[in-house]
């Protein structure tokens, strides 16, 4: 199903959890929202899943209004960070819950209730644990057969508020893989809250990047990670090393000097020089764009990194796989590949 | 085994023997040493004196309308005490804390008091018993009137074990069960109420518990006929004032076992509903 959200505004209070946010889900999608607690993503969330209500703007599921149905009648699967088990119902009755809870006459048989939860249960696969209750299950089992139980109702959307969040790394890693396979097997509109980007990265067709009750971006994990849109994206998706520049004439200054680099198009005024940490070349310092003095070297191997105070003033730290640089040596920085964002952009 | 009892080795929190120790002394001293002393008195009588005291037409009616009273009240208590407790702790509305605060009440107030304010209340000139007299319904002085008094007195019990329960209870669950399709009647019959079962029942059986046992605030509104309004408490208390000290102690065991039995019930039914309701 599509979901399509329009205008869409939400204030607690006096903080405004969503500024006027727009977004397009296309069906058969799995998309994430990312960001840092407080940027209005689990709104969003609880939003489109009919468990929070915007102040202004619209939801639409396939074109129909969604806003005019509660959350019983929107037919979304939701699975919760603290999964939310039913704890008095062994597994199998929790993921039967669903459909014992139908009207009655769409209400299937018990024979069917039966076939399908023990479907769903292979799907998760935790068939042998039917009887067990919630309490005998570690954490990654549990957020199974929250999502088991989700499903049951055969919802036209999946919403996952931070799945995995209250799993420790190794879990976490092992059902973020197993998600995307399951994703491609049901196919079924998933939209999936994170604050970890490695997540979204990893498992998104695309993510929607928020900050501040604000989209400040949405695209492929290629396109937010190559590309970032804004100074935010750039900073929050990957590591960065930010260095505080000015434009001026059309090109850039660091400590009073111009450096030879393209301002690319940014105004007149203060801005940051955004480069990833592997795209710094470092040389000898003739004639690269910044110079520096190597403080000190910490890790090994592929880990090895360089803390450099720059010339006049300002230190950074970057991967130095490769260079044999040791404390005291002057060294030169070429970035190879780098974004210039205006401050405030 | 070889190092002895593994509660005897070392453990980190210090102090096992002497809290032991203290809590057994303290057991028996406060409740031990007194009910042997019901015991030992009753077996003064031989079985034959016992059991015809026991199975006396008076003794067995005045258990008959403890026990019997005693339950109704729970049930009434566990029913509105549930639903005060709900109100409470769902919903804003102008004086609640006051109201919370009320519930106390009859856990302070003195019991005699209590009784005669409600006597006075149901007494047919009294400002409800006035009104339900034209009903033809009499309180005062009636099997009614001590239902009433143990209503009073057991409802704080079933409030104050149930309100921390309900106020733990996430939201989480009510919303997962809404987004699984559950009607609002669902949510409450299929997810709240087995998930407060446990807290309930406990309210339930300490609401019971303080109705058997309940005497001062009864005596005032119950007329004490024997056979109609008569408490077993009370009965002991005449036995007492007769000097038929055996006699009281023979009525007092009953009454000890039969609670014990009750209690020691509903205490398995709330491990029962806990097993299946432990934290997930």
């Amino acid at each position: 199903m599509k979901i399509d959200v329009s205008h869409v505004t939400k204030q607690f209070g006096s903080f405004a959890a969503l500024a006027g946010v727009d977004l397009e889900i296309k069906s058969g999608e799995l998309v994430a929202l990312l960001g840092p607690s407080g940027s209005g993503k689990t709104t969003l969330l609880r939003i489109i899943a009919g468990l929070e209500w915007p102040d202004e703007g619209q939801v639409f599921f396939d074109g129909t209004d969604a806003l005019a149905r509660s959350v019983r009648e929107r037919h979304v699967g939701f699975v919760f960070q603290h999964y939310a088990l039913f704890r008095h119902l062994t597994v199998f009755e929790n993921v039967a819950f669903g459909l014992r809870v139908k009207p009655r006459r769409r209400r299937p048989d018990e024979a069917k209730i039966r076939a399908k939860v023990h479907e769903l249960l292979d799907l998760v696969q935790l068939r042998p644990l039917a009887e067990r209750h919630p309490n005998q299950l570690s954490g990654g089992q549990r957020q199974r057969i929250a999502l088991a139980r989700a499903l049951a109702i055969e919802p036209s959307v999946l919403l996952l508020d931070e799945p995995f969040g209250a799993l420790d790394a190794k879990v976490r890693k092992e059902l973020r893989r197993w998600l995307r396979h399951l994703h491609e097997s049901i196919n079924v509109t998933s939209v999936f809250v994170t604050h970890d980007q490695e997540e979204a990265l990893e498992v998104a067709d695309r993510v929607v990047v928020m900050d501040k009750g604000r989209i400040e971006q949405v695209g492929t994990p290629e396109e937010v990670y190559e590309r970032p849109a804004t100074s935010f994206v750039h900073d929050f998706i990957g590591e960065s090393v930010v260095i505080p520049v000015s434009v001026a004439d059309g090109a850039l200054h660091f400590g009073g000097g111009r450096l030879a680099l393209d301002s690319q198009g940014v105004h007149t005024g203060d801005a940051r020089l955004f480069v990833r940490p592997a795209d710094i070349h470092v040389g000898p310092p003739d004639d690269a764009p910044l110079k520096g003095t190597v403080k000190r070297v910490h890790g090994i191997g592929s880990a090895r990194r360089l803390e450099i105070d720059l010339v006049p003033a300002y230190s950074i730290e970057i991967d130095a796989s490769g260079t044999g640089a040791t404390p005291g040596d002057l060294i030169g920085l070429t970035p190879n590949r780098y974004r210039v964002f205006a401050v405030g952009a | 085994m070889k190092y002895g009892m593994p509660t005897l080795r070392p453990s980190v929190i210090p102090g096992f023997g002497i809290t032991l120790g203290l809590t057994l002394t303290w057991l028996a001293l406060i409740v031990l040493i007194p009910l042997s002393g019901l015991f030992i008195k009753t077996a003064e009588l031989s079985f034959d004196q016992f059991w015809a005291i026991v199975s006396s037409r008076r003794t067995l009616n005045a258990l008959k309308i403890s026990f019997g009273l005693s339950l109704a009240a729970a049930v009434i208590n566990l029913v509105f005490g549930a639903l005060v407790v709900w109100a409470l702790v769902r919903y804003e509305f102008p004086f609640k804390r006051l109201f919370d605060a009320l519930i106390d009440i009859p856990f302070a107030l003195p019991t005699a008091v209590a009784g005669i304010s409600l006597t006075t209340l149901f007494a047919e000139n009294g400002l409800l018993g006035a009104a339900l007299a034209p009903l033809g319904i009499k309180v005062a002085f009636t099997p009614l009137g001590i239902l009433v008094a143990l209503v009073f007195i057991g409802l704080p019990f079933v409030v104050r074990t149930v309100q921390p329960v309900l106020l733990d209870l996430e939201a989480e669950l009510e919303e997962a069960a809404a987004t699984l399709g559950a009607s609002r009647l669902q949510t409450i019959t299929r997810v709240i109420l087995p998930s407060i079962l446990p807290a309930l029942l406990t309210g339930f059986a300490l609401a019971f518990a303080r109705a058997v046992g309940e005497y001062g605030s009864v005596i005032f509104i119950a007329g004490n006929l024997p056979n109609v309004s008569e408490i077993a408490p009370l009965l002991i208390i005449i036995r007492l004032e007769e000097f038929k000290y055996a006699d009281a102690t023979a009525i007092a065991m009953v009454m000890l076992i039969a609670s014990f039995a009750i209690l020691f019930a509903v205490n398995r039914l709330q491990r029962w509903s806990e097993q299946r309701s432990r934290d997930a």
